[in-house]
């Protein structure tokens, strides 16, 4: 059993976590260096920062095409469907990075160190989160993402508006968490395991530990528990109220690490668990992701609709797309393996797609280019028969385009206020440059991500 | 011990928390409310490991996790209701409503 291998230092393969190794040095280095920095040298805090994220990406990349690692008597898995993931933080948090240099230069100039520390140690949760298969590194993933992200939506210490969605967010992030952790105290007590695959061995044979009533009640109310912790990290709704506020309050680069960085990772982790742990319960899930993908498109779009003021338009387009990534989760109950097979690759492209899409519109460009990717998403709920599903995101597709053109007619079409040229920082030039050339090459060639569902052991096929 | 009074008394303080999340008008009272939950969801997972008798004692090392989160949660979260009440006068949840719709 693997919840119960010896663990000792030797066993731990050091080039699997080689990236976090690298990242958690570049944060400690950070948290050092910038206690000697004077003030107008904190912009340095930024190349380290940007050096430990590359010195990440390289340590990744040297593990391409070396196989499926285990370490950490299993709690820790590097396979196709992780290493995906860990490319797309280590790319949005160089992003953020040049995102943050210059408004944190204009904003809150002397304390630089520590929003760098900070977004560093979210980065880090964010890299082992699509690796955990476990439980209890799961719920450590989920917190070293979110807790740091608490304190950086509060970074503006003066301003009410940043005070406020620190709170919300705060509130919000400990209630989501304690609900969570309630379903997976369930689970360990019907399985005896935290370990994701001993979970799903259980639940699917039904060969419990210790004799017990009503087991199938326990596991579908812990199902219940975990969907709804997760919720609020998605910001799926109904859960998600604090999502517009905490976006609109905090400083932009945080707003964008939020709704692109720790959604995904949110994502990651829910994709995790019921694949692989709930695997054998889909037709108690899948149902209840389809009324959540319903509501959440349907919501975030109508209530987009009726803003003015642009983060919090983005705030409710950003709730609609978690819509539109749960349609694939919602279609694989009690389906072919094929069907898995596309709904999982699906749910990886839009996941991918839309977050860098966000990403582009966050910088200012109008985001209607990233249309295409909910084809993926339509095709999988079309092939799976979950028609209903498919009609209403056409729909919430229609509703999206008519305010993405309004703003976008608003920005070229009337009339300027203010004539002569606005400077844009050369950071935020080379953040947009990188991303849009990650989007063209995806866009060239759109059947990348279907390579990595057969590499991932999330989905035995 | 019957192991359902535990999970009795895990359930009841889990109801109590909830209770206190919506009800509290002082962010601190809602902080401590949610202690409650966490504190919950830790007397079940000991309630679990000693009925199973795991001698892997995951249930006790997941509660021992969740006590460390915890703290560092309070932390920041008394930090964040310390910042609000310097600049706001006030700790009251329902007057923190300057972003709405």
């Amino acid at each position: 059993m693997l919840a119960q291998t010896a663990f000792s230092l030797s066993s731990v393969n050091v080039h699997a976590v080689l990236p976090e190794i690298i990242i958690t040095a570049a944060l400690i280095i950070v948290l050092v260096v910038d206690l000697f920095l004077p003030d107008r040298a904190k912009s340095a805090n930024a190349v380290i920062s940007m050096a430990g994220v590359g010195g990440a990406a390289v340590a990744l990349m040297s593990l391409i095409g070396t196989g499926t690692h285990r370490t950490f008597g299993g709690m820790f898995v590097l396979d196709g469907y992780a290493m995906l993931f860990k490319f797309l933080f280590l790319a949005v948090a160089a992003i953020l990075i040049f995102m943050s240099v210059t408004y944190l230069n204009e904003v809150v100039r002397n304390i630089q160190g520590e929003f760098y520390f900070l977004l560093l140690t979210a980065l880090l949760g964010m890299l082992v989160m699509p690796s955990a298969r476990d439980l209890i590194a799961l719920f450590i993933a989920l917190e070293t993402v979110t807790v740091p992200g608490f304190i950086i939506a509060g970074f503006k210490k003066h301003d009410n508006s940043s005070n406020e969605a620190a709170v919300k967010f705060f509130l919000f992030g400990v209630l989501s968490s304690a609900v969570m952790l309630f379903g997976m105290a369930l689970i360990y007590g019907v399985t005896k395991s935290t370990n994701l695959y001993e979970i799903a061995r259980v639940l699917s044979t039904k060969q419990y530990p210790m004799p017990i009533h009503h087991a199938d009640s326990v596991v579908f109310a812990s199902i219940l528990l975990i969907i709804v912790g997760f919720g609020f990290k998605v910001s799926a709704v109904p859960f998600h109220f604090w999502a517009p506020d905490t976006y609109e309050g905090s400083p932009v680069p945080v707003a964008a690490f939020l709704s692109v960085a720790s959604k995904a990772a949110g994502f990651a982790g829910l994709m995790q668990i019921t694949f692989v742990a709930f695997g054998s319960h889909s037709s108690v899930w899948a149902p209840g992701f389809a009324i959540l993908a319903a509501l959440t498109m349907t919501v975030g779009n109508v209530i987009a609709l009726q803003q003015k003021n642009i983060v919090r338009l983005l705030a409710y387009s950003s709730i609609a797309q978690a819509g539109y990534i749960l349609i694939p989760l919602a279609v694989v109950a009690n389906k072919s393996a094929a069907i898995q097979k596309e709904a999982f690759a699906a749910a990886l492209t839009y996941i991918l797609i839309s977050m860098l899409f966000f990403l582009l519109s966050l910088a200012g460009m109008i985001p209607t280019a990233g249309f295409w990717a909910k084809f993926f998403v339509f095709r999988s709920a079309i092939g799976a028969g979950t028609l209903w599903l498919a009609a209403v995101m056409v729909a919430n597709t229609l509703v999206g385009l008519y305010y993405y053109l309004s703003v976008g007619a608003k920005m070229y079409l009337r009339e300027p206020k203010e004539r002569g040229p606005i400077a844009v920082p050369y950071a935020l030039v080379a953040a947009i440059v990188l991303m849009v050339i990650i989007v063209a090459a995806v866009t060239v060639y759109p059947d990348f991500f279907n390579h990595f569902s057969p590499r991932s052991t999330l989905v035995a096929f | 011990m019957s192991l359902a009074w535990v999970l009795t008394l895990g359930a009841f303080l889990f109801s109590v928390g909830v209770y206190g999340v919506l009800a509290r008008k002082n962010a601190v009272l809602v902080l401590m409310s949610i202690e409650l939950m966490l504190n919950s969801v830790n007397i079940n997972l000991i309630a679990f490991n000693a009925w199973f008798r795991d001698s892997a004692a995951v249930g006790q090392i997941f509660a021992l996790f969740i006590i460390t989160v915890a703290a560092a949660e309070v932390g920041v979260g008394l930090a964040i209701v310390l910042l609000v009440f310097r600049n706001r006068k006030t700790i009251n949840v329902d007057e923190v409503d300057l972003l709405k719709w």
